[in-house]
């Protein structure tokens, strides 16, 4: 146990050192190694997610550079620890654009990281792909947003929740951590509902701050809530809350088919190792799951199995959402350089517009003019074996929204 | 031996007997389930499904109810038009019964939630005929929680063969939910009536979309039903309530003695000792990390018992926190006693060194202590207040703890030592008590009491290197409220904390509430900065 810790601890380290010194094909050696950095909170409280977004781009790097790398450049990938530390993101960010001298970043997770990292990448001319669903309400000419817009997550979740399949919810009981996020994401959902008819009296709005535990009371209070018509929780809850959240839930007896509870920060490697059995049918919107069944997903689940025993790194080798689409992130970042035939950030950015890729969700995704994708959306009810079935799938691609029509756009935008 | 005599001694027997007959008398129509009607009820849109259910559940059916246990355990597929259901390793095929090996086409059922409600009340609606009490009881529970789509035939018909008074009850209730939307309105006046008596918030809900407009007119349309319907709702309301100030108050006193055990051991060390201890919340960390590795050592050497590793984390827990208090006490905060500035800091390093060690020896990431299964679900008391276990057992523990400091402290030869070294080193000293001794046990009891925390606390918050920051704060504020030295006011202070908290989080939502009490304390603290209960005697003027 202590030795499977203690190589998690050094298995970015590792990995960097193996890609950088492993002998490659021919033609890599005679090219010179591309950097790229990774950014993710390695320790604290977003670690819980953010630990297997770095593993999977590590994963996707080394599978590129087996194949001859970017153009037969090899990628050599710098991993930095931000700690869950907001303004530890800006100056990890700044060391790997001037010291590093990094081609892109891959990271973050919450937006108040991202939020934090944006002024350095405009001083800087840095390029960050934005692997998580966040609130939209943004375009950044320097960040490439490759998980959901509200569009492509919480509007059609809270669709299927109002519809007869998803339980006919009249009343809404939003709850997140207390951060630009959920706050932004509750405003859309919000202004979404009233364009539904939904008056304010049915809709609360609760906040807890970063790493809440003592979800008692708020439990107590959506049972109430619910009394007064059918309702359903919306739960923008980030990190690892959600565990005593959950946790509460199923103890205090709140069962999917009576109150409904979809949450947006809630994916496989969250679940994996809960308690599943009191939370079977609790919902989450995505735009891939682990389960989902095409030859191409099956190639990913099956790669990033093989890259955990090999490296043993985790208890629990699941796939999800944010690891999809750090995974897209790479390879459209790949394609963008060969056909720039340049790590410059602005000819990468005028080559990744309109880039394809055949993704894991079993889509061809696509990058849009505003640097967001075109996806397919999920809605996944949790089963007893901790993974998620489909009861509803988009038709088709869905294109991300940068501004969102329910709320007002902002004026210096 | 006659056939009647070896009746006469097995009871179950006749119980078998009469219910067979029962069931003959009763259902001359029983069917058995067809495979077309279960493949109608597995698969296709869901509007099409709920109804080949209801269609299927019209009529109390054994083999329906096995098959609606199988859906909902996710244990169905369908594999082209057969539908096979799983049993042990075995996939059967419903039609023939027969073992059979599923192709690459075949596809497990999903049942999104509104299947899976009508699923369970279809389920619930022919256990009603079960001839276990406990079943019976359990159906007609969960029939309440959701009285809209259960078949109306079904429960007239288990009203006439009920005989247990309290299943009996709560049919009636069920029935009257049902007969809301009757079309008669002498009907729906009498249930409306009969609801009153009614705990369930889905009773509450229901009475609440009679009284509804719907394109300009009432749901309800005769306005005599309307005037009881708000008379019922007034009543429910009432008894509703009082379950509501129940669950806030067992919050609060759950929220205090989590508070509680967390203080508890620096009610010793800085109250008693007066050591400004900041690695008090590594202690508790120290404590829940204790718990993880009896956990995966239970779950390496005896799986088997792994539900009981938490009863051997509580000692182990105690005596790890407790020696490595004892060491640090012995190399480093004995020689710091009386400079309080420098406890303070050099604790603050101590606090800084354990992370970092728990760190670097478990991952940076969180560790996962599991819930045994006597400590998950809760105690249902009311139909809107259910008693976490987890939390029960947490005040339990903390009433134990607090029993056993104060028998130790107030009985004990060792407490004796302690409040003598407290209140007059020099004399205690002279008088041939080891006071460096007694600092270092009572040290290892401070730190030790802040493992036992520790391991409460893994079963309801996360385990991290970092845990402890976040409790250290509380710790202080409980102990310094309370008045410092005074184990009645560290109790006093915890709950009065921890109800204080829960009121106004109801209130003002989870931040405004930890900012509103911190000001409430600092307030506090300025006007009477001794604390709640004040050490009286000569020791506090030295």
């Amino acid at each position: 146990m202590d030795r499977r810790t203690a190589l998690k601890t050094v298995g970015g380290a590792v990995a960097a050192a193996a890609a950088s010194t492993l002998p490659f094909p021919a033609i890599a050696a005679s090219k010179a190694p591309i950097k790229v950095g990774i950014l993710h909170s390695l320790s604290g409280t977003m670690a819980i997610s953010e630990t297997a977004l770095k593993d999977v781009d590590l994963m996707t790097i080394a599978e590129i550079n087996a194949a001859g790398g970017v153009d037969g450049h090899m990628i050599e990938p710098v991993v930095v620890d931000p700690a869950s530390n907001w303004p530890l993101f800006a100056e990890k960010a700044r060391q790997l654009i001037s010291q590093d001298k990094v081609a892109a970043i891959f990271g973050c997770w919450t937006s108040v990281s991202r939020k934090s990292v944006l002024p350095v990448l405009d001083e800087l001319n840095g390029l960050l792909f934005y692997p998580v669903q966040f609130e939209g309400q943004e375009q950044n000419k320097h960040v490439v947003y490759t998980g959901a817009a509200p569009n492509q997550q919480a509007i059609p979740a809270t669709e299927y929740l109002m519809s007869k399949d998803g339980g006919g919810a009249k009343r809404f009981f939003l709850l997140g951590t207390d951060y630009v996020y959920p706050r932004t994401t509750n405003a859309i959902l919000r202004g979404f509902l009233h364009s539904k008819g939904v008056k304010d009296a049915d809709i609360a709005e609760v906040y807890t701050p970063f790493g809440f535990s003592n979800y008692q009371n708020i439990v107590a209070d959506i049972k109430k809530f619910a009394s007064g018509g059918p309702t359903c929780v919306i739960s923008t809850v980030n990190g690892d809350s959600n565990v005593p959240f959950y946790k509460e839930l199923g103890n205090q007896g709140i069962k999917a088919t009576d109150i409904p509870v979809v949450g947006f920060s809630i994916a496989e490697q969250e679940i994996a190792g809960m308690d599943i059995k009191p939370l079977v049918g609790q919902l989450t919107a995505w735009n891939y799951f682990e389960s989902l069944k095409n030859p191409r997903n099956a190639k990913f689940v099956k790669s990033w199995q093989d890259y955990v025993k090999a490296k043993g790194l985790k208890d629990y080798p699941v796939t999800d959402d944010p690891m999809e689409a750090s995974y897209i992130g790479i390879h459209l970042w790949k394609q963008a350089v060969e056909k720039a035939k340049s790590t410059k950030t602005d000819e990468v950015r005028k080559a990744l517009i309109g880039q394809k890729f055949a993704a894991p969700d079993g889509y061809t995704v696509e990058v849009l003019e505003n640097q967001y994708l075109s996806k397919p959306v999920f809605i996944g009810q949790i089963n007893d074996k901790a993974q998620f079935d489909v009861v509803w799938k988009s038709k088709g691609l869905v294109p991300g929204e940068s501004w969102s029509p329910y709320i007002p756009k902002p004026k210096n935008a | 031996m006659t056939p009647s005599r070896s009746l006469w001694h097995r009871p179950g027997a006749w119980l078998r007997l009469a219910f067979g007959l029962l069931l003959i008398g009763l259902l001359p129509q029983a069917h058995a389930l067809t495979p077309q009607e279960a493949l109608a009820i597995s698969s296709g849109d869901t509007d099409a499904r709920i109804a080949a259910l209801h269609k299927a559940a019209a009529k109390p059916d054994p083999q329906l109810a096995d098959f609606l246990h199988k859906l909902l355990d996710g244990d169905v597929q369908i594999d082209g038009t057969m539908v096979q259901v799983q049993q042990g390793d075995a996939w059967i095929d419903l039609a023939t019964g027969k073992a059979v090996t599923p192709s690459d086409n075949a596809q497990g059922v999903v049942n999104n939630n509104y299947v899976r409600k009508e699923l369970q009340s279809a389920r619930a609606a022919l256990d009603l005929f079960s001839p276990q009490r406990t079943q019976r009881l359990k159906a007609v529970q969960q029939l309440q929680d959701d009285p809209t789509s259960v078949d109306r035939g079904l429960v007239e018909q288990a009203l006439k063969t009920e005989k247990d008074p309290e299943i009996l009850q709560r049919l009636q209730l069920l029935h009257a939910a049902i007969l809301l939307s009757s079309a008669s309105a002498a009907d729906r006046l009498a249930a409306a009536k009969e609801l009153a008596a009614s705990n369930y918030p889905a009773v509450r809900a229901l009475l609440l979309s009679r009284l509804d407009k719907k394109d300009g007119a009432f749901v309800e349309s005769s306005p005599l039903v309307r005037t009881q319907i708000e008379k019922s709702l007034a009543e429910i309301d009432g008894r509703l309530a009082w379950g509501e100030r129940l669950g806030t108050l067992f919050s609060g006193i759950s929220l205090g003695s989590i508070l509680l055990l967390a203080a508890l051991g620096l009610a010793v060390t800085y109250g008693l000792m007066g050591v400004i201890n900041m690695a008090q919340g590594e202690f508790i960390m120290i404590g829940a990390y204790a718990t993880y590795v009896m956990q995966s050592l239970f779950q390496h050497y005896l799986p088997g018992y792994v539900h009981y590793a938490l009863i051997a984390a509580v000692p182990f827990s105690f005596v790890v926190a407790g020696s490595i208090g004892m060491l640090i006490e012995r190399t480093i905060i004995r020689r710091l006693y009386g400079r309080p500035l420098e406890t303070l800091l050099a604790t603050w390093g101590i606090s800084l060194v354990l992370i970092q060690a728990v760190r670097s020896l478990f991952g940076p990431q969180n560790v996962q202590v599991d819930n045994p299964p006597w400590m998950s679900g809760g105690f249902n008391i009311m139909a809107n207040l259910i008693l976490p276990y987890n939390r029960m057992v947490i005040i339990a523990f903390t009433v134990v703890v607090l029993l056993g400091m104060w028998l130790l402290i107030s009985r004990t030869r060792l407490g004796l030592f302690v409040r003598a070294v407290t209140q007059n080193r020099p004399m205690a000293s002279c008088v041939g008590v080891r006071i460096a001794r007694v600092d270092m046990l009572a040290f290892g009891l401070g730190t030790g009491i802040a493992g036992l925390a520790g391991c409460a606390l893994s079963q309801i918050g996360n385990v991290s290197p970092e845990m402890g920051t976040g409790y250290i704060v509380d710790c202080f504020m409980v102990v310094v409220l309370g008045g410092v030295g005074q184990l009645t006011g560290t109790v006093a202070a915890a709950l009065g904390l921890g109800v204080a908290n829960t009121l106004l989080e109801g209130v003002a939502g989870a931040v405004l509430a930890k900012i509103a009490v911190l000001v409430a304390i600092i307030l506090f603290i300025q006007k009477r900065p001794q604390g709640m209960f004040a050490l009286k005697g000569r020791s506090v003027e030295s």
